[in-house]
């Protein structure tokens, strides 16, 4: 292992990890709350870790290979959530009033941030520390785009082994299709229009009446299709404004990067409309908000019965937010929707398994996939009529390699199968099971909010359940394979 | 640079590996089949298009607007020339170099203009191959004859072995054993580690000796390195392609050339356009036939056929059966390796020498030729000094004054048709060809940077 080139990037990626615990310092002296020292800390300690990682492996040469992907990115995540959780497990020392949060809780509210899940633990957000508060927004940014990706485009050093890091942690079918012929460059390019975006979420925000605070880390949590809010009722604290910017900027970022890139630098809104994915995920959203607004309007008294001054306007909106946060994956609410009437709570969360598109910061199956599993089923159909007809699997205009259409079809089969037993291990736990249903595709789709007991938060829930779901989110950011490759026998065998 | 390869074969490949290295270099690559490009992709970090190179719409898609070079270097001379001339009227782009087989475009150069087919560079691997099989076999006892400033300088690369006068000598004695010719030792390779050599340094049997001259004197200085072979004159050529064609023809006039090719009709077709040369059908790793046409006392037996295989065995045969050296068309640098020096004489790499050509276009500061050297770990360069003294860092200095890297050393300059070797005091003008040595591919972008023009405090 001393010579292995995966220590020396596991310990760079550490030692770089370690500077995002600077940043709440900041806060933590603009509010005063006392939380530099852990901070301060928590810093001192990820550092030295990497650096003892790093320091035995310095003169490692040897290029990354295919495997070395997979096992550097799912130990990355995993060493990071596990010491992104520092500060949350320090701030009990630090006297100032943080709750007491044993590891499993600590673990859970760092991988819940950096899968851009947004499930939580805390409650009575508004009391706690700003500093910790703007750290869990921060985890989510940064877990958003992809903390590996944001390092293939900072260490040069990576070089070509940086494609494979690349490939092992972004999210889609088809991840050989780079935006330049630089590894390093697309990455950089991404990441800059997810920083675009961010700041031009933060300035609608900001001009909408959030204060500055408020705008970063909700901009932060929104763009990431996180969902973590510093406040207990999320975004319903604010006004029907923001909560509209914040509909605009899920959906925004629901959408595949690297069409905003393709966008940005051919200044045209025209590769959007060229693009297949991109013309589901609309007719997707659209059809889901119609049902929600349908179902909810033709129930309206039963609605009025528990809030006597809702208009229909406001009803409206709750729908449309409910809808896009639930099917982008962010998780931010409005609304307790798990208490909508009649199959609402269902179908919002059946939406969550589509998600958003490929390469976007959204979770769940993805919208290409299934795009892609229901053309190959309409051709099933096509075959009972003509039996002798050639017809291959075609996105938009262009024909699909069938060796996609398998890996989709893949992912597919190892997404219900790991469902299955995490909703299982769930139900052991003694769960409900409409609770388990909901726990485990909320947190991997990387939802946030489920329903029944986790519909607000998974504060009450056991300890195995915590550390199924934490699982759970890892897998579904990762998509799955990328975990799951690890586990098997002919990865490590020769 | 933002580079465009068309063509992701032998050459295509071998050209991005070599370009996607440098840091500075945007590679992307366009071919039809989808699985070559994914393994290129696992290894290489350059982007993959699939697509015909010769449609607008996928050279679009390929980001050609953004290009400064492309390469057309697909398997049809018509789709390279077209893309060259897609890309130069839609995409505007620079340089333009294309990969052209058939010799009836290669013998119209007025054809490739901006005004007629916008090609900038033509490159034939095949041409460029047969004639560095031609120069082997004109100086036998050379492993590698390679030119500069259009022929007047040539650097030769040759085993010592015994019998040449210089073995067991300090390389100060040069001068005293030939003392009309001017010649420079550049680098000799023992055992596989490279030497940088000065006047103490003693050569060895064995040593593989890097050394330049001008024409006349190569064989001179190769009886000083070993004991010199006779003239070739019976030469067999094993497989009638592009390049066993061309090399029969070439040397048909000066040698005995039998050429064994196993299609019939190819060999018929090919019989008609010799002359002299004559065309075996039939098997060249064929014991019989070998025999039969008396391979024990061919002097020379070179195996060029498309596969590197069959070229190694018909080359060991042949060698085993009496032919007095052999050499074969190898790819794969692994190959090369095994059996070079072994059984086989010398193994030819046509991308190796395909490469330098390319190279040359890719490079900073006005370099003319460059030579890829022992499977691209070192290079040879010429490189034009340009500007003034105060414009350039080479010129109006003296060769010990200018700032090399290690592993770097000049050893020749041009000046007009004159040909001079390196001296310490040797003072370098203004267009001058310099031809330098780099033993490490890695110091290669610092010793370019010499020959830029700093335009900026002139």
């Amino acid at each position: 292992m001393a010579d292995s080139p995966i220590q020396r990037v596991l310990g760079m990626l550490l030692t770089s990890f370690s500077l995002s615990m600077l940043p709440p310092i900041i806060f933590s002296f603009v509010f005063d709350d006392g939380t530099e020292w852990v901070f301060l800390q928590s810093f001192f300690i990820i550092l030295a870790v990497g650096v003892l990682l790093w320091f035995p492996a310095r003169y490692s040469k040897r290029e990354l290979r295919l495997r070395d992907g997979f096992l550097i990115v799912a130990s990355f995540w995993i060493v990071l959530g596990v010491f992104g959780s520092a500060p949350f497990l320090l701030a009990k020392w630090a006297d100032i009033g943080f709750p007491d949060m044993t590891f499993t809780n600590a673990v859970f509210e760092s991988m819940s941030g950096l899968t851009t899940t947004g499930a939580t633990v805390l409650s009575d957000l508004e009391n706690l520390p700003k500093a910790i508060l703007y750290y869990r927004q921060q985890l989510q940014w940064l877990g958003g785009m992809g903390i590996i990706v944001l390092a293939v485009a900072v260490l040069p050093m990576l070089g070509v082994g940086g494609m494979q890091l690349y490939r092992a942690e972004s999210p889609g079918p088809v991840k050989d299709a780079k935006l330049t012929p630089k590894i390093t460059k697309t990455a950089k390019a991404l990441w800059y229009v997810y920083l675009g975006i961010t700041v031009v979420c933060f300035l609608a925000y900001w001009a909408a009446g959030m204060d500055y605070f408020e705008a970063i880390c909700h901009s932060f949590s929104t763009v990431a299709i996180g969902g973590f809010s510093i406040y207990d009722d999320s975004m319903a604290h604010f006004g029907p404004v923001i909560q509209m910017i914040a509909v605009l900027f899920m959906f925004i970022a629901g959408i595949n990067f690297a069409l905003h890139f393709l966008a940005w630098r051919d200044r045209g809104i025209r590769i959007y409309l060229l693009d297949p994915e991109f013309a589901a995920y609309v007719r997707f959203l659209v059809g889901l908000c119609v049902i929600v607004i349908a179902y909810l309007v033709w129930q309206m008294p039963a609605m009025m019965e528990g809030d006597p001054d809702l208009t229909p306007a406001e009803l409206m909106l709750r729908a449309v937010f409910q809808a896009v946060s639930i099917a982008t994956t962010t998780g931010f609410t409005t609304d307790n929707f798990s208490l909508w009437p009649g199959a609402l709570p269902v179908i919002l969360i059946f939406a969550s398994f589509i998600g958003g598109c490929a390469g976007s910061t959204a979770g769940g199956m993805k919208v290409v996939r299934w795009a892609l599993m229901y053309r190959q089923g309409m051709r099933e159909f096509q075959r009972l009529v003509h039996p002798s007809a050639e017809i291959p699997v075609k996105l938009g205009t262009k024909a699909v390699n069938p060796r996609v259409v398998d890996s989709v079809w893949g992912f597919f089969a190892v997404y219900v199968v790991v469902f299955a037993v995490l909703l299982l291990i769930m139900m052991m736990t003694g769960m409900d099971q409409s609770t388990a249903f909901s726990a485990v595709a909320a947190t991997l789709n990387n939802l946030g909010p489920g329903l029944g007991e986790v519909a607000t938060g998974f504060g009450d829930v056991s300890i195995v359940a915590k550390w199924a779901a934490v699982c759970a989110m890892l897998l579904g950011r990762l998509e799955i394979f990328t975990l799951l490759v690890l586990i098997t026998p002919m990865f490590w065998r020769g | 640079m933002n580079i465009l390869i068309l063509g992701a074969g032998q050459v295509g490949t071998t050209a991005a590996y070599s370009l996607a290295r440098d840091e500075a270099n945007e590679v992307t690559i366009v071919d039809r089949n989808p699985e070559v490009l994914r393994e290129l992709q696992d290894r290489l970090d350059v982007r993959t298009v699939v697509g015909d190179g010769a449609y607008p719409e996928v050279l679009e898609r390929a980001n050609a607007r953004d290009a400064d070079m492309i390469i057309a270097l697909t398997n049809s001379d018509e789709s390279n020339m077209l893309a060259c001339q897609i890309a130069h009227s839609l995409f505007s782009i620079q340089t333009k170099i294309a990969r052209i087989r058939a010799g009836a475009y290669a013998d119209c150069p007025e054809l490739f203009h901006d005004g007629g087919i916008p090609v900038d560079v033509t490159v034939s691997p095949e041409a460029l191959v047969t004639k560095h099989i031609e120069q082997l076999v004109h100086f036998p006892g050379a492993l590698q004859v390679l030119e500069f400033a259009e022929g007047r300088v040539r650097l030769v690369a040759t085993r010592a072995e015994k019998g040449g006068a210089l073995i067991g000598h300090p390389l100060s004695e040069l001068p005293h054993h030939i003392p009309n010719v001017d010649c420079r030792v550049v680098a000799i390779y023992r055992g596989g580690r490279g030497i940088i050599p000065d006047g103490d340094t003693v050569v060895e049997e064995g040593d593989e000796v890097f050394f330049i001259a001008a024409r006349k004197d190569i064989r001179t200085v190769l009886s000083e390195m070993r004991k010199l072979d006779d003239p070739v004159r019976r030469i067999v050529i094993a497989g009638g392609g592009n390049i066993g064609f061309r090399l029969a023809r070439a040397l048909e006039n000066t040698n005995q050339v039998k050429l064994i090719e196993r299609g019939f009709e190819q060999a018929r077709r090919i019989s008609e356009d010799l002359d002299r040369a004559l065309v075996l059908h039939g098997d060249a790793a064929d014991e019989e036939l070998l025999l039969e046409e008396n391979i024990d006392s061919a002097d020379v037996f070179v195996a060029v056929t498309n596969a590197e295989e069959a070229n190694i065995l018909s080359a060991m045969l042949a060698k085993r059966l009496g032919a007095r050296k052999v050499l074969a068309l190898i790819n794969r640098p692994a190959y090369a390796e095994l059996v070079e020096a072994g059984t086989i004489d010398i193994a030819i790499s046509p991308k190796e020498i395909t490469l330098g050509t390319l190279l040359a276009h890719v490079r900073r500061g006005d370099v003319v030729r460059v030579h890829s050297l022992r499977r691209g770990a070192a290079e040879a360069i010429e490189a034009v000094a340009h500007g003034d003294s105060l414009q350039s860092e080479v010129v109006g200095r003296t060769i010990e004054e200018i700032r090399l890297p290690r592993g770097a050393a000049i050893n020749a300059i041009v000046r007009g048709d004159q040909v001079m070797m390196a001296h310490h005091d040797t003072l370098i003008e203004e267009d001058d060809h310099v031809i330098l040595f780099v033993a490490d591919r890695r110091q290669i972008d610092e010793v370019e940077r010499l020959f830029e023009v700093d335009s900026g405090s002139g």
